[in-house]
């Protein structure tokens, strides 16, 4: 008679270890099973955030591991907020996460939409609009540095062959009125097809059905995009939403590849200041005080949004 | 015979296993430069002669700071050896990070009154000024000026010049005049090319502008701090003088350099130069070998000269590292061995010969070593006037706003000189008095 798998793996069970857990409840096991993950979780997560908490109230510094650690309060706390510097970095923060969100959803959506239809060619549209977000944003970061040269960049002269502008005339990444713009549009071209996939998938989840029964009652094809189309793809763009705006909170890489945070702190980000705090002048304890300004700005925003997400979706 | 055989064995043995014993891996680290290559050509003669075996480790500029400094404050044995920028030896030295010298030097006879003082000073000592080594001065350096001889060799130019300006088109005895000659050439058409006055250093990263900005600076009489009151920096770093310098700088970003040299530093000015884009290039002495060997603007195109003189002296900023063990290192026997060789005048010779700037007197002093190369004399007049920025444990913490604030008001356009050196001694004093030293 053949055993079910569950009879075979009791007597595949060494009899020792068998009469050892025979009296253990499930309560018991399911513990044993768990706790691993729960070692895990907290060594390489909770006690990381409760060290850098406490880090925040000190003076510490990782490079002067002889120093006595004083605790200091909320001085770090009182100094981050209330140094216009650091305001100046979460307005530029704001700005670039605005506007490349602004773009990516309409511009993705946009593209999501027409490659939903069905055209010759469609598959390898698709490959081809998704090609930027496989790169890596170090090179991209690098790449368009070089479309952005006033007298060699390709971007210069496309704009120039269109407006008439001399193409030497004007630097993206060097006026301070043009950068915070130069990064948007690079972040922009990398990732509006990550937003046009996910929207696609919406799109594609919208049985034909529901379209065919609002012809029969005579809905025209603007009526169908707004109260069909929207409404079902909303979710899915709420989704893209929160992906892309956790993403570019924390853009380093790209940014600092392109313009370095300037001219001048034009276009230093949040966490390209944080970075200089906590690995270049080595403040560790006022760099923890950052960090955790960060994440409590950060998960506020992302609950909140969560919530929404999930009204919406209950609709 | 046989005890003799035997002993002869023995003896064959202990010599094999000593030198298998002593001979080891040693990790050089510097950055990824011209210098280093020749460097580990160089060392091939430090392998032949001691069995150790030399690897390397070379990082971009733009990102030697972040990652040596990373390797030595976590205590990382990447390096054995490491050839650190001049301004980290406070950090370095305070935290134990590298070895101390003093009794190695004294034990192999090496002296270092036997090199250029400047290169002691600033590679070398901590505290500065006094004789506590922790470097043997390994690569002098200094930011000096290139220029297109074979342009301002052109008899229309030199006329039209000497109308405009009333005085012949050469080397610039003032900052004022390279701003002139600057002007001269910026969007001239040389061969049917627009090109530009200079290339100067913008780069906002890592430490570009400051290497850049504090050649004005400190010919127009900006100090680090009060000579007589040690961080005392109010009215020395934001001085008249200082503002003014800063203000020529700007000037000379606005009117004379190449659109989109908002980032610049050692690599672009290069670039820019040999491309036949800028008559004039701000740059360490480093790229001096490299110009004269290529092809486009070598061979007699280009001439060289030392920062030039502002309204309160003249001055360059020190480029340059020294050559240090670090201490976490398990092979500091070994690491030792290699700087008693390249100590040595013979490799010193050779370290010229083959493309480094040795800092070792008696090279540099040696009556054939101004004739040597076109910039000999340059490099020597240049370490005659060197100025360094801050050296302090706190060096990062301290070059970063000055990065920011120079950077705002240079390229960004951003406030004024005053306002931004005003925020710089803010900036400063703060650093200073989470320091305790204030």
């Amino acid at each position: 008679m053949l055993k079910s798998p569950a009879d075979r793996a009791a007597m595949a069970t060494p009899v020792r270890v068998a009469r050892r857990i025979k009296g253990l409840s499930d309560r018991a096991i399911a513990w044993i099973f768990v706790t691993p993950t729960i070692i895990i979780l907290l060594s390489i997560n909770i006690f990381p955030l409760i060290w850098t908490i406490w880090l925040s109230f000190t003076n510490f510094r990782v490079n002067r591991p002889n120093n006595e650690v004083d605790f200091i309060g909320l001085r770090n706390y009182e100094r981050i907020l209330t140094d216009p510097d650091t305001w100046l970095t979460m307005q530029s923060t704001a700005h670039f996460l605005f506007w490349t969100i602004f773009f990516q959803v309409l511009i993705g959506f946009a593209l999501a939409y027409l490659i939903n239809k069905k055209f010759k060619g469609n598959d390898m549209w698709t490959t081809i609009i998704v090609l930027p977000m496989m790169l890596s944003p170090a090179v991209v970061g690098n790449f368009w540095k070089f479309l952005y040269q006033p007298q060699i960049g390709f971007f210069n002269y496309v704009v120039s062959f269109f407006t008439g502008v001399e193409p030497t005339s004007f630097s993206m990444i060097g006026d301070v009125s043009l950068a915070p713009w130069s990064i948007v549009i690079v972040d922009t071209w990398m990732w509006t097809p990550f937003v046009m996939l996910i929207c696609l998938a919406g799109l594609r989840s919208i049985p034909d059905s529901i379209y065919e029964a609002a012809e029969c009652d005579r809905a025209g094809k603007w009526r169908q995009f707004w109260t069909i189309t929207i409404p079902m793809v909303l979710p899915f763009l709420m989704l893209a939403i929160l992906f892309r705006g956790i993403e570019n909170f924390k853009m380093f890489d790209l940014v600092v590849q392109l313009t370095g945070g300037g001219p001048g702190s034009t276009t230093e980000l949040t966490s390209i200041n944080l970075k200089r705090e906590a690995f270049e002048k080595w403040r560790t304890g006022y760099a923890s005080a950052y960090a955790v300004i960060l994440f409590v700005t950060v998960f506020g925003l992302a609950s909140i949004y969560v919530k929404a997400l999930n009204r919406v979706k209950a609709r | 015979m046989k005890s003799q055989l035997l002993m002869a064995n023995t003896l064959l043995a202990a010599t094999l296993y000593g030198s298998a014993a002593q001979a080891d891996d040693l990790t050089l680290c510097w950055a990824a430069w011209d210098p280093a290559n020749a460097l580990v050509e160089l060392s091939k003669g430090f392998e032949a002669q001691s069995g150790h075996k030399m690897n390397f480790e070379f990082v971009p500029w733009p990102n030697f700071a972040d990652r040596m400094l990373n390797e030595l404050n976590s205590g990382g044995k990447l390096c054995d050896l490491l050839i650190g920028d001049s301004q980290w030896i406070g950090g370095a030295a305070e935290n134990g990070q590298y070895l101390k010298l003093n009794s190695f030097f004294e034990k192999e006879g090496i002296s270092m009154d036997d090199f250029i003082p400047a290169t002691v000073t600033g590679y070398s000592e901590w505290p500065k000024n006094t004789p506590n080594y922790y470097a043997l001065p390994a690569f002098g350096d200094v930011v000096g000026w290139t220029y297109r001889k074979d342009w301002f060799e052109r008899p229309e130019l030199k006329k039209e010049f000497k109308a405009k300006y009333g005085r012949d088109l050469g080397v610039p005895a003032s900052l004022a005049e390279l701003k002139d000659i600057g002007e001269f050439f910026q969007g001239r058409d040389i061969d049917g090319k627009t090109v530009y006055g200079a290339a100067i250093y913008t780069e906002r990263g890592s430490e570009g502008i400051t290497m850049g900005v504090t050649n004005a600076l400190y010919n127009y009489g900006f100090a680090y701090e009060n000579p007589n009151k040690p961080y005392d920096i109010d009215g020395f770093v934001n001085s008249d003088g200082a503002i003014e310098g800063l203000e020529f700088y700007k000037d000379l970003y606005d009117c004379c350099t190449p659109p989109g040299s908002s980032d610049w530093y050692m690599g672009a000015n290069i670039d820019a130069y040999k491309s036949g884009q800028v008559a004039m290039q701000m740059n360490f002495a480093f790229i001096w070998p490299g110009v004269e060997a290529d092809p486009n603007v070598g061979g007699g195109k280009s001439g060289y000269f030392p920062n030039p003189a502002g309204p309160a002296g003249q001055f360059a900023q020190l480029g340059g590292q020294g050559i240090s063990v670090v201490s976490s290192s398990k092979k500091r026997a070994a690491a030792l061995d290699y700087i008693k060789w390249f100590a040595t005048p013979k490799v010193q010779q050779d370290w010229w010969t083959a493309g480094g700037y040795s800092a070792l007197s008696a090279v540099v002093e040696d009556p054939s070593f101004a004739s040597s190369q076109p910039y000999a004399q340059t490099f020597l007049d240049s370490m005659a006037i060197v100025k360094d920025f801050w050296a302090e444990p706190s060096y990062a913490s301290l070059l970063l706003p000055m990065q920011a604030r120079v950077h705002n008001y240079v390229v960004a356009g951003q406030g004024t000189a005053k306002q931004a050196l005003d925020g710089l001694v803010k900036d400063w004093d703060e650093v200073f008095e989470d320091e305790g030293k204030k």
